[in-house]
């Protein structure tokens, strides 16, 4: 299809490279530098979408990141849809795939709008507050089907092909905005030799330089800003970046910038390329120099589509050569509007009539236009848009704006283009992302930035420098000042020069009064994106909804993907009018990251699936693997859970693996346990406050069992501590407790007693441990070692150091799971050829490796406790049985002890560990169920505790448990059931927790 | 996102190198035994919780390890110092309310 | 009160619009009220509404600095469940869930109470043990709960990603089922009209600056509109209760801190519920509107700026895509924050406070959206009679010195 609305000539679109698109399953051509928006236009498209609450037939209206309708679903193929994409933001590539998100079966001919139409009516704003209320169960499906008519385009069903990466920059000076005051701001700081990042998130730097017709030095703008992109590319401390969008402005000067890498090149990126980049950027000083969105007026059918902004017209024409049109009506307020009439004319087209809202107009582009007999209709304003999927007329008429009055009853004109200026409001959206609220400069009738704590410094536009001259001056002294804040010698320049143009004062007009009343009016829409009108606002301030924060919600105004950019000024100035109070008084809501909306890709960066977060593995990892070992994990570690053999399953395999400890012998990866390595003359002390028991009498070459508590008194974290020497301990933690105890540690030792001399250091990853356990250890360990492992020589709770494997080892006969064992600890670099070494030796001795599972089984036969599994951070010593590691007559009152002792931790009837043996030897009680003295009581029932550790031990023929109960100690003996989800019941007995040899003589032969 | 001068290295760093601990210079009671159940949980409970200044303690958890205390705006999240354990703050709610008063009074 | 009603809006549309009343009216105070309500949230909004209507007490005030409804109501993520660990906190918010049922009919206003169900992951051993032990302690206490193994989360859930290849794999999820969302603005909103409609005055822009005593005890509040007097002054003002303890002349045991939360651009349906990991830490749901609703961490320091720190950020949608990768290319709208007051064992204070006829409702932290409507009358009663209502005493600011904490930390259930 030809493109009818593209001029010959013109423009800054590359005319020998067409390239294919396709929209709603048509195909199109357009140019190399065109956006979709342009391209569509181009081809004569109308309509991109339906409205979200109507139905309404919707059209581009904008040319840049405020547009409102042209949300377009891209995508070829399933993995590659990207909802959403603003067609004025979207370059065009060649086999590039959109469609509207709504419209059935066509935006064209859209069932929906005939209910809109009808049923829009009953629809104001709020009006689901009001009803589906009845019956209560019918909401659920009611809902369904307003979901299925809510949101834009949709999300991919198949996996993201593309990567995405982050990345940190710190400079002197961030630029936002690379149009005339950006330019000029990265210029200057650029040439004082400052780090100057300048971002923009067009596909070319310029801004309106690219589109104005004003000349630089006698030569159009474009030429300027080519010459000024130059040098700056010639500056090696500057980085320009494009397609690049400041979304967010956070605290102490950090903002984050999403550029596009690829999407102007195609819809997933081209091999080794990264899709989307955010950059993370620390800057000592921020140049904002975001500029003005041009704002619509609020006019009766302003949303058919052929009502667009003057602007926006005046950048299709100039910088992409087409012609959204051919018969054009201007309504406007102020003189700056005027240049789409000029860039009309000099198109080659026609100029219906301008209107405009004030009484005399006078400046110097209005008397250009009139001088080219465009007929100018003074005091006026366009009220209604006529037409139905194109407009096809504009209704003027004379207007009163002080009283909000029409007063003729004014013309209808043929056109099928209306154009409308509002005037011009900042983006103070970054400015103000910090809860800086923008302040109403009356006689700009604009928002400007207001003050912030923050080193930034606005230029141009951005803070109501509208004249091109005066923009680029103000950038200039901006980007001069800043560099000069962090120690950069201000450069000189000069800038170009800038005819100077007569501007007249615009009139503040925001919805244009109409003939009915707004409720009765035509819609005057002010949201596009959320068809939120004017009516609707008055509406809500009717209710009662008087904050600006109130009207925003129950409207829906500035809620959509476009955040308001062209509504909320308007917006407001309604609510204001109709609540009888100032703009001012009437204030702004809250700017909120992010400027434009960013991929979650993006701000994810790199760290998904593999790389979400670390792994951590043994030294002995690649051994488990291949011995087939099924893991799991903890905290940060992959450990190993079991290791099946020939298909068994997790029970079968644990039972062997527990066999295998209680009669030969088993070997654990222990390697994940926390290591602290504690020196210091006061260690000992230290470990006195810390611990609940006493540390002063442990002997060098001895090692303790120790608790720890947190000032409440409540269990946090266990382990053994070995005195390596008399001013040097290493201590071990839980796996996952590990960093918090070394935390813990610090912080007590640089806060509290600091005048304690003693030094903690992370070990866990430089040692590596296994675990021999059985009553074939030490013959195992014999043959591998050339520590002497006499029982009388190396006794329970002792180490010893010496070699294993050939290299240096320390040996720690402790034991987690009462049969005799050694712990072997050597260098991690090592570890792996000490495994495989006592692997081999151990083949005659039964040795079996054994997960976490079988250490978890078997410690609990001994009644032994993981913290955070029989704990849970409500539980003290006592409550534990623990009483004898508690230290009550230490000297210090260590850490734990006074809260221990509060009211409540003392009372009767807490809950306490104990022993379950199920009446039924067969049953394994679920870990976490809920036990109760009597099953049949209704719901609510009483539960007195759960089931913390339970399991089928194979050594001891039958299911056991371990479980807090209330005041269980006492109850040794009685019985507890667990109701389960099923309905059934299992019953049990409260035992000791102590089920296998309950005198502890296996651990100490 | 926070930006953290540490007095301990002398630079300034980004929040993701530090972790904050709350409230500073709460002192743990001399003598805990002789504390009331009351006097107790005031200690490991009760805070200040400001509106405006704060003073709190910090760990340069990704750096040196060190912990210490920085003032800042619970509000405005200016930092206003960071000094080391041990030391006193030079800024705090008085100070601020003292600088205010005698600006008021300067340009009176 | 004009009573809302779909034929209302039929009748309506006639006279296009132009009749509808105001849900609320915008008082002057009057120079004593039975009890004053400090804080026009959904919890102050909520306890004026029960006072009313309950408990008969109606010369109310509810005194609001900004807008009604305008702190974390307006701000999170509108998850509604009750199913909590312990007895004391799993009945108080039992009691919430069973007033949002039938909530919109009662106020005359659809707060969209949404039963989508609420999925709570499990990506460990331990998650599973904290699950079973939860959803045991739920069914024990007659709430709602079960526990689904992997394959029947993969069935349930579409698009999350249940394979083997993720960092911490899924392996099961509770779910309560009663669980789900509400339109949050909607609740302040009809609360504030069912409470005016009985008589509360709803006094906006009116700031508490002080506590007036007299021989110790509050008998009314200053504003910056003047003296308010009251018999008996509830305080429910969230993030910002440290501040008006400090007024009051004690502290508390709370820390203000922002907590984060996103939302996406609209898309059509994809997230049909609400799914929430601890382990991975993200939570998410699907407004009706289509924007995915995103829950952040909450930011370690304390802050009462409504904004965190993006890292936070960051970290919640590596999480969200971590579980569901087909969400990688959708956008982010717009992100911001609230001021949750956190509380030790991560529940509520409902509570006299060291001055007498003033009492303290805070401390909900990341939870307190769902309980609003149990919150308010729990606290309406125990304001209406001057002793604390049985499912309030538990809650009680003493527990920080005798010990008896509530500890939901410990808990598997998740904080928000």
């Amino acid at each position: 299809m030809s493109q009818v609305n593209r001029l010959t000539n013109g423009g800054r679109i590359d005319r020998s490279q067409p390239l294919n698109f396709s929209f709603n399953g048509q195909s199109y051509q357009g140019f190399a530098g065109d956006s979709l928006a342009a391209a569509l236009l181009a081809n004569g498209v109308d309509i991109v979408g339906r409205s979200f609450k109507y139905s309404r037939p919707r059209g581009i209206v904008a040319a840049g990141s405020e547009e409102p309708n042209a949300i377009l679903q891209i995508g070829s193929t399933e993995e590659a849809q990207i909802p959403n994409v603003r067609a004025t933001q979207q370059a065009l590539y060649s086999g590039l795939v959109a469609t509207s998100t709504n419209g059935w079966p066509s935006v064209n001919t859209d069932m929906m709008g005939i209910l809109g139409k009808v049923g829009g009516k009953m629809m104001p704003p709020g009006f689901y507050y009001k009803t589906f209320m009845y019956p209560q169960n019918l909401w659920l499906t009611y809902e369904k089907y307003i979901r299925k008519a809510a949101g834009l385009g949709r999300a991919p069903t198949e996996v993201d092909p593309d990567s995405y990466d982050y990345l940190n920059q710190h400079c002197d000076v961030l630029v936002v905005g690379a149009g005339p005051a950006g330019l000029a701001a990265a210029l200057a700081a650029g040439r004082s030799g400052a780090r100057v990042i300048l971002a923009d998130e067009q596909e070319e730097f310029g801004g309106s330089l690219l589109d104005t017709r004003e000349l630089l030095d006698g030569k159009p703008a474009a030429e300027w800003a080519a010459e000024a992109l130059a040098e700056l590319q010639g500056m090696p401390e500057v980085t320009l970046l494009l397609r690049a969008t400041v979304n967010g402005y956070h605290d102490h000067n950090f903002l984050t910038i999403h550029q596009r890498m690829t999407d102007h090149i195609g819809e997933v990126a081209p091999m080794g390329m990264v899709r989307q980049r955010m950059h993370r950027v620390r800057a000592k000083r921020v140049v904002l120099a975001t500029g003005a969105h041009e704002r619509p007026l609020v006019y009766a059918n302003n949303d058919v589509p052929g009502n667009m902004l003057a602007g926006a017209v005046s950048t299709y024409v100039r910088r992409y050569a087409v012609l959204p049109g051919r018969k054009l009506v201007l309504s406007t307020n102020n003189d700056y509007a005027y240049r789409v009439v000029l860039d009309w004319l000099d198109a080659g087209q026609q100029v219906v009539a301008v209107a405009d809202a004030r009484t005399n107009p006078r400046g110097t582009w209005v008397e250009q236009a009139r001088a080219r007999g465009v007929r100018i209709l003074t005091g006026s304003a366009v009220v209604e848009a006529r037409g139905s999927k194109r407009v096809d007329a504009a209704r003027i008429c004379a207007i009163d704006v002080a009283k909000h009055k029409v007063t003729s009853s004014g013309e209808v004109l043929d056109c099928d283009l209306i154009v409308s200026s509002g005037g011009y409001s900042p983006v103070v959206h970054l400015a103000s992302h910090l809860g800086g609220r923008p302040t109403w400069q009356a006689d700009l009738l604009a928002f400007v930035p207001g003050e912030g704590l923050q080193k930034r410094v606005c230029a141009g536009a951005v803070k109501g420098v509208f004249a091109l001259g005066d923009t680029l001056a103000d950038g200039f002294e901006a980007g001069v000042m800043a560099a000069a804040e962090v120690g950069f010698d201000a450069a000189v320049g000069t800038l170009p020069s800038v005819e100077q143009l007569n501007e007249e004062a615009t009139v503040a007009l925001f919805q244009v009064p109409h003939d009915k009343s707004t409720a009765r009016a035509p819609k005057q829409f002010v949201d596009f994106q959320n068809d939120v009108t004017a009516a609707g606002i008055e509406l809500a301030t009717r209710e009662g909804f008087e904050s600006v924060e109130h009207v925003k919600r129950y409207t829906a105004l500035g809620f959509g993907t476009d955040q308001g950019k062209l509504g909320n000024i308007n917006g407001l100035a309604i609510a204001a009018r109709s609540l009888g109070i100032s703009i001012e008084q009437m204030g702004t809501t809250m700017f909120r990251p992010n400027y434009t909306p960013v991929t979650f890709g993006a701000v994810a960066g790199r760290h998904c699936g593999a790389l979400f977060e670390p792994k951590r593995y043994t030294a002995m990892h690649a051994w488990h693997v291949a011995n087939g070992a099924e893991f799991e994990d903890v905290g940060q570690w992959k450990r190993p859970w079991y290791f099946p053999k020939n298909g068994e399953d997790l029970h079968a395999a644990v039972a062997r693996e527990c066999l295998a400890v209680r009669n030969a012998v088993g070997i654990l990866d222990a390697s994940t346990l926390g290591k602290i390595d504690i020196q210091g003359p006061d260690a000992r002390e230290f470990l006195n406050r810390v611990y609940t028991n006493a540390w002063t009498k442990l002997d060098v070459g001895k090692a303790r069992y120790g608790l720890m508590c947190k000032e409440d008194g409540m269990v946090f974290d266990d382990g053994v501590t070995a005195c390596l020497a008399d001013n040097h301990f290493l201590m071990t933690t839980t796996t996952g407790g590990a960093a918090r105890v070394l935390d813990w540690l610090e912080l007590y030792h640089q806060t509290e007693w600091p005048d304690l001399k003693v030094y903690f250091t992370s070990v866990t990853d430089h040692w590596a441990t296994m675990t021999l356990s059985g009553p074939n250890s030490r013959k195992l360990l014999a043959e591998v070692t050339d520590i002497d492992l006499d029982k009388d020589a190396f006794p329970f709770m002792a180490w010893k150091e010496g070699e294993v494997g050939g290299v240096p080892a320390r040996v720690f006969r402790i034991s987690f799971t009462g049969e005799l064992s050694y712990e072997v600890n050597v260098q991690a670099d090592y570890a792996m050829g000490v495994w495989q070494k006592i692997i081999e030796a151990g083949k005659k001795h039964g040795l079996t490796p054994y997960g976490t599972e079988t250490m978890h089984v078997l410690r609990a036969e001994k009644g032994f406790i993981i913290v955070g599994q029989d704990t849970d951070g409500s539980v003290t010593p006592d409550d534990l049985n623990m009483s004898w590691c508690v230290g009550r007559n230490k000297p210090f009152s260590w850490i734990g002890l006074r809260g221990m002792n509060r009211q409540d931790c003392v009372r009767e009837q807490r809950k306490q560990l104990v022993g379950l043996k199920p009446v039924n030897p067969q049953q394994i009680l679920p870990e976490g169920a809920q036990l109760v003295f009597d099953p049949k009581q209704a719901i609510p029932m009483t539960m007195v505790g759960h089931v913390t550790s339970s399991y089928m031990s194979a050594a001891l023929g039958y299911s056991f448990a371990m479980a807090m109960v209330k005041g269980g100690l006492q109850r040794i003996g009685e019985r507890v059931f667990a109701p389960l989800v099923d309905g059934s019941v299992i019953e049990a007995e409260i035992v000791s927790s102590v089920f296998y040899d309950p005198k502890g003589e296996r651990q100490n032969v | 996102m926070l930006n953290i001068f540490c007095p301990h290295c002398g630079e300034t760093r980004s929040e993701e190198e530090f972790h904050a601990h709350g409230q500073a210079h709460i002192v743990r009671p001399e003598n805990p035994a002789e504390c009331s159940d009351e006097e107790w949980g005031d200690y490991i409970f009760f805070r200040d919780n400001p509106r405006g200044i704060h003073h709190e303690l910090w760990v340069h958890s990704g750096g040196c390890r060190k912990f210490f205390n920085a003032t800042r705006h619970t509000v405005t999240y200016e930092i206003y110092e960071t000094y080391k354990i041990g030391e006193k703050p030079s800024v705090t709610e008085a100070s601020v309310a003292a600088a205010k008063a005698s600006a008021q009074g300067v340009t009176a | 009160m004009q009573r809302y009603s779909g034929f209302g809006l039929f009748k309506h549309a006639f006279s296009h619009h132009e009749n509808w009343q105001r849900m609320w009216r915008n008082p002057t105070p009057k120079p004593v009220y039975d009890v004053i309500i400090v804080g026009g949230g959904g919890h102050g909004l909520a306890t004026a509404y029960y006072l009313a209507k309950v408990f008969g007490v109606k010369n109310v005030a509810v005194v609001e600095k900004g807008w009604l409804g305008g702190g974390n109501t307006a701000r999170n993520t509108t998850i509604v469940r009750s199913n909590y660990l312990w007895d004391e906190s799993a009945q108080l918010y039992e009691h919430a869930m069973k007033l949002w049922e039938g909530l919109s009919q009662d106020l005359n206003y659809n707060v969209m109470f949404s039963q989508r169900g609420v999925y709570n992951l499990c990506h460990t051993l331990q998650d599973m043990r904290d699950s079973e032990r939860r959803v045991s302690a739920n069914r024990l206490n007659g709430v709602d709960g079960e526990l689904l193994d992997a394959r029947q989360v993969a069935e349930e859930i579409p698009y999350l990603d249940c394979s083997k290849n993720t960092r911490y794999p899924i392996m099961g999820s509770t779910v309560q089922r009663r669980g789900g969302v509400a339109r949050h603005d909607a609740v302040a909103w009809g609360y504030a009209r069912a409470a005016d409609a009985l008589g509360v005055d709803l006094l906006q822009q009116t700031e508490v600056t002080g506590f007036r005593k007299e021989n110790g005890v509050v008998i009314g509040v200053e504003t910056n509109r003047g003296f308010i007097g009251g018999k008996r002054v509830g305080v429910v003002t969230a993030g910002n209760s440290g501040h008006m303890a400090k007024l009051a002349g004690f502290r508390l045991p709370l820390e203000s801190h922002p907590l984060q939360a996103l939302v996406s651009e609209p898309i059509k349906p994809v997230i049909d519920s609400v799914i929430m990991s601890n382990a991975v830490h993200g939570y998410i749901s699907q407004s009706d509107k289509g924007d995915l609703v995103i829950g952040a961490g909450i930011d370690g320091w304390n802050g009462y700026g409504q904004r965190g720190s993006y890292p936070t950020i960051e970290h919640t949608l590596q999480a969200i895509v971590e579980m569901f990768p087909v969400l990688s290319r959708v956008r982010m709208n717009r992100q911001w924050g609230g001021i949750v007051d956190t509380s030790p064992d991560a529940c509520p204070i409902i509570s006299k406070t060291p001055v007498p006829n003033l009492f303290f409702n805070c401390g909900w932290g990341t939870g307190g959206f769902k309980a609003t409507p149990g919150s308010g009358h729990v606290f309406a009663a125990s304001l209406a009679k001057g002793e604390m209502h049985p499912l309030a005493k538990p809650f009680a600011m003493d527990r920080f010195h005798t010990g008896a904490l509530i500890d939901e930390h410990g808990a598997a259930a998740v904080a928000h």
